[in-house]
């Protein structure tokens, strides 16, 4: 079976030693203890383990990591540059897209994809470009906040609208 | 204060909780805790049952002075030489954000930064005991035990300050963890107080706490305390623990439920390398040096598995009508969250001018947490310890002693922050496996449950069906009410109309499945078949569906929501358009009040499997919810429209089908949940109420959309469905 020795993870050359068809997820998980993208169904359906291979979105979990082999890896881990976080990970705190947040980094490297290939897109080419990806918790309007903040195309509303005590009124 | 272990039998009188009271062993004395937390000083709290108890036998204020160690201890803080703030918790973070919630508690209650406090949670070697993270009461109870932690610790840090200072304790005040005299002219740190100490300190259970009106930190905004870890990939969840030389475990499942080994074949499996196949009883598992060899061979392994037959989704209605034989608590008695009868329903029902008789059904449904089920275990000589997300890590400490014959001070459960749980992560199965595999091997194992096993081998939000009787006045005034509810549970099943002959019962069956807990329980089931109902209702006597509701109920909390909701939808100020429909609904639940408007569009299909099928899609839900003195509006309004959204699923499509001990649809691919294209334009009301003690608010919110989304499905196409998923191929 071919070997796989090294990978370039986030700027990096790592080297490994596994099988070509091994899942490129189990990898960086367990080879190279990059264990911010996660398992969430392992057939490709919940967007969870997504990572850049030279730009594009790909589930990791279906990823033989042969194919990854020469190519340029981005994970969530390689998303910080020099102690500042990208504007989409502000982003999602600002609006505070997340609970559990088990889905977090999927969604953050799916939503990188999106903004590289469209860089201001509005609400429908956000949902069609995120629906690949599952929050549980139901997150998504948040999630939708945090790409229009971090695209430049909507300043977070979530804080300031608040809660009353005496005439309720409605926030988005 | 209120007792949690009093209250699970009031609160949540169903058995779906899952909760078995454990004995448990308490051994911390005064010299583990110093050995626990090192130099600073500790504050404990006894439990309030136990000084009530000690009063009771007249030795007041044993529990309560310093010389002797309380064995029931509620909470307890430490402050460490730095001056940093930590905080012990038994409950456990799934994404409620209830670690940030309680972090706000104590640093309101200390006047110290949010920053500078740490709360511990969910380890049963290091927090105190606790039933389990369930039934919204981390906010109305855990809270102000830590408020009352922290209150009592600021006062006698500013004892020791004062002294320190030689001045009086009435002349300090701390102010961002600096203790200040009056003009400022003498200050100490919280550092300075705490250095060199070696204290624990038992605090005194009459000390106020800070009320909403006067809450600084709490009532506000404050983001999710590890939101940079998060967003950064740095957060390790169970899933991501690695211990050294941890090996990879995996188990053999069986064909179907309920089956019995007949034989087995693992010469395949136990010749690969570095492969160890354990087997006892039912149980067979491997573990490997890596995940894919562990999977490898596990499917290397021939079984012969021998199962009886078993009933499908076809028959499941029927089948969950019949009586149990055990009799069902609950059941016909009235008890189980039914309640008494009041009046007779005969009389109801022939003062009434119009009258109803209906049936509605829920599906199984699966938590389907974005994290499966995953366990690392680990033993040291005859110690266990194991990382698990669970929801309950006492009871998983239980059950884990249990399996191995052990006493529970030699099991350590440790909960990392989880992905979700939603009341699916009671039960500790994967933790037993883990530690089984760990126990043969020798070294520390990891299980990693798949989606498919998730899917199967976890528990389901029962199935149920219900029957309800009703009879109305053509003036709209409710005159009888029986509702009968099989299997899905008692949480929600109590009415806040006004019905003078109601008679309400719960009725325990014989579940096909194994089922359990689930955001908000049978509060879903139980709120679907009444305000749908009641939309019956009002349809019958022609009345607006909100007039009528607003006619029959007293309740000003609920009669609030229903306003606050139907005010920002418009209802009643324009008709839905053309091939639209508008619903509403409310309910009560765990302390919270919520109110539901939804709008809905009957559209051409749009999918390949519903080809037939015109497709219901929810344009605009506007939900509105009251629970009291609101903790933090920014992650109230995110739990709230994290429970419009999971509602879609089992509101619209999502349904486990099942048939003689199989699940037929175990996938992501084939049971289907809500996804950003299925989101409405949700708008949240929240009212806050300073004046009323704060309840949790990750589980009522989902009650509404249901009914809300049945209801207006009538209004826009005339045809009544009661039976929920409501359209999971579109409407036929």
């Amino acid at each position: 079976m071919a070997k796989v020795a090294s990978l370039s993870v986030n700027g990096k050359k790592l080297p490994v030693d596994v099988d070509s068809t091994v899942s490129l997820l189990s990898v960086l998980r367990n080879d190279l203890d990059l264990t911010g993208s996660k398992y969430g169904c392992g057939e490709g359906q919940c967007g969870a383990c997504t990572v850049l291979i030279d730009g594009q979105p790909m589930r990791s979990c279906i990823t033989q990591v042969g194919r990854a082999q020469g190519k340029q890896i981005t994970t969530i881990e390689g998303l910080e540059k020099d102690g500042k976080l990208h504007p989409l990970q502000e982003a999602f705190i600002k609006a505070d897209a997340m609970q559990c947040a088990y889905c977090t980094s999927g969604m953050i490297m799916s939503a990188s994809a999106l903004l590289a290939r469209t860089s201001k897109p509005n609400r429908e080419e956000i949902i069609r470009g995120m629906n690949g990806n599952i929050c549980r918790c139901g997150a998504y309007q948040r999630i939708v906040e945090a790409i229009q903040i971090a695209s430049g195309t909507q300043t977070s509303s979530l804080r300031a609208g608040g809660v009353r005590t005496e005439e309720p009124e409605v926030t988005k | 204060m209120i007792d949690e272990r009093d209250l699970i039998e009031t609160i949540e009188a169903e058995r779906y909780e899952l909760v078995e009271e454990s004995a448990y062993n308490f051994t911390f004395d005064r010299r583990d805790f110093i050995k626990a937390f090192g130099l600073g000083i500790v504050f404990i709290v006894p439990a309030a049952r136990v000084l009530a108890q000690q009063r009771g036998q007249g030795e007041s204020g044993r529990g309560g002075g310093n010389n002797q160690m309380p064995t029931d201890i509620d909470a307890w803080i430490h402050i460490d030489e730095k001056g940093e703030v930590t905080a012990f918790t038994g409950k456990v973070e799934v994404g409620q954000n209830t670690r940030t919630s309680l972090i706000q508690a104590v640093a309101d209650e200390l006047h110290v930064p949010v920053a500078s406090v740490h709360l511990v949670m969910g380890d049963t070697d290091l927090t105190p005991f606790d039933m389990g993270t369930f039934g919204s009461r981390s906010t109305p109870t855990m809270a102000p035990q830590l408020r009352k932690a922290a209150a009592a610790a600021r006062e006698m840090l500013i004892a020791m300050a004062a002294e320190q200072l030689k001045v009086e304790p009435a002349d300090l005040r701390i102010v961002d963890a600096r203790f200040l005299n009056h003009d400022k002219s003498k200050t100490l740190t919280l550092a300075e107080v705490a250095k060199g100490r070696k204290l624990v300190k038992v605090i005194p259970d009459n000390i106020a706490i800070t009320q909403p009106k006067d809450w600084t930190v709490a009532g506000t905004s404050v983001t999710k305390v590890d939101a940079k870890e998060v967003v950064t990939g740095k957060h390790r969840y169970t899933s991501d623990v690695r211990r050294d030389g941890m090996l990879f475990g995996k188990v053999v499942r069986p064909a179907a439920f309920n089956a019995t080994l007949v034989s087995t074949d693992t010469k395949t499996a136990e010749a690969m390398p570095g492969v160890k196949v354990v087997t006892d009883g039912n149980f067979i598992g491997v573990v490997a040096p890596d995940q894919q060899t562990a999977t490898k061979a596990a499917n290397a392994i021939a079984v012969d598995w021998k199962s009886p037959g078993q009933p499908s989704n076809a028959e499941l209605f029927d089948l969950l009508r019949k009586p149990t034989s055990a009799g069902g608590r609950g059941g016909g008695e009235g008890g189980g969250g039914g309640s008494r009868p009041q009046g007779s329903i005969a009389d109801g029902l022939a003062a009434a001018d119009k009258k109803l008789e209906k049936t509605y059904t829920v599906a199984y449904i699966a938590h389907a947490p974005l994290e499966p089920r995953a366990a690392v275990a680990e033993w040291v000589g005859d110690k266990l310890t194991v990382w698990t997300g669970t929801q309950r890590p006492f009871g998983v400490r239980s059950e884990l002693a249990e399996a191995f014959h052990i006493s529970e001070d030699k099991v350590r459960v440790i909960v990392p922050d989880t992905g979700s749980g939603y009341g699916g992560k009671h039960t500790g199965e994967c933790a037993v496996e883990a530690a089984r595999l760990a126990k043969a091997a020798g070294k520390p194992v990891k299980i990693l449950w798949t989606r498919e096993e998730e899917f199967t081998w976890a528990y389901f939000r029962p199935a149920g069906v219900i029957d309800i009787k009703s009879g109305v006045k053509n003036d709209g005034t409710l005159t009888a009410w029986e509702f009968h509810n099989y299997n899905s549970g008692a949480s929600g099943i109590q009415i806040k109309y006004e019905i003078p002959n109601n008679d309400i019962r719960f009725h325990q069956s014989n579940s096909p499945l194994r089922q359990g807990s689930y955001r908000g329980l049978a509060a879903t089931a139980n709120h679907f078949a009444r305000e749908s109902h009641i939309d019956e209702l009002a349809n019958e006597v022609k009345m607006d569906p909100l007039e009528f509701r607003l006619k029959n109920i007293k309740d000003e909390r609920l009669r609030d929501v229903l306003q606050a909701a139907a005010k920002s939808f418009g209802w009643g100020k324009t008709r839905p358009a053309n091939g639209r429909g508008f619903g509403i609904a409310c309910g009560f639940e765990k302390g919270g009040y919520v109110a539901t408007c939804a709008e809905i569009a009957i559209e051409p299909p749009s999918t390949s499997e519903d080809k037939a099928n015109k497709r219901v899609r929810i344009v605009r839900v506007v939900a509105s919810f009251e629970c009291g003195a609101v903790v933090n509006p920014l992650h109230l309004k995110n739990q709230i429209e994290g429970s419009v959204v999971m509602a879609i699923g089992g509101a619209l499509f999502e349904s486990i089908d099942f048939t003689n001990g199989k699940i037929l649809n175990p996938h992501f691919a084939n049971y289907r949940v809500p996804r950003f294209s299925d989101m409405p334009l949700i708008e949240i009301v929240v009212l806050d109420r300073k004046d009323i003690p704060s309840a949790g608010a990750g589980e009522t919110p989902i009650v509404g959309l249901a009914p809300a989304v049945g209801n207006a499905i009538f209004n826009a196409t005339g045809v009544r469905l009661r039976s929920l998923p409501l359209a999971p191929r579109g409407l036929s």
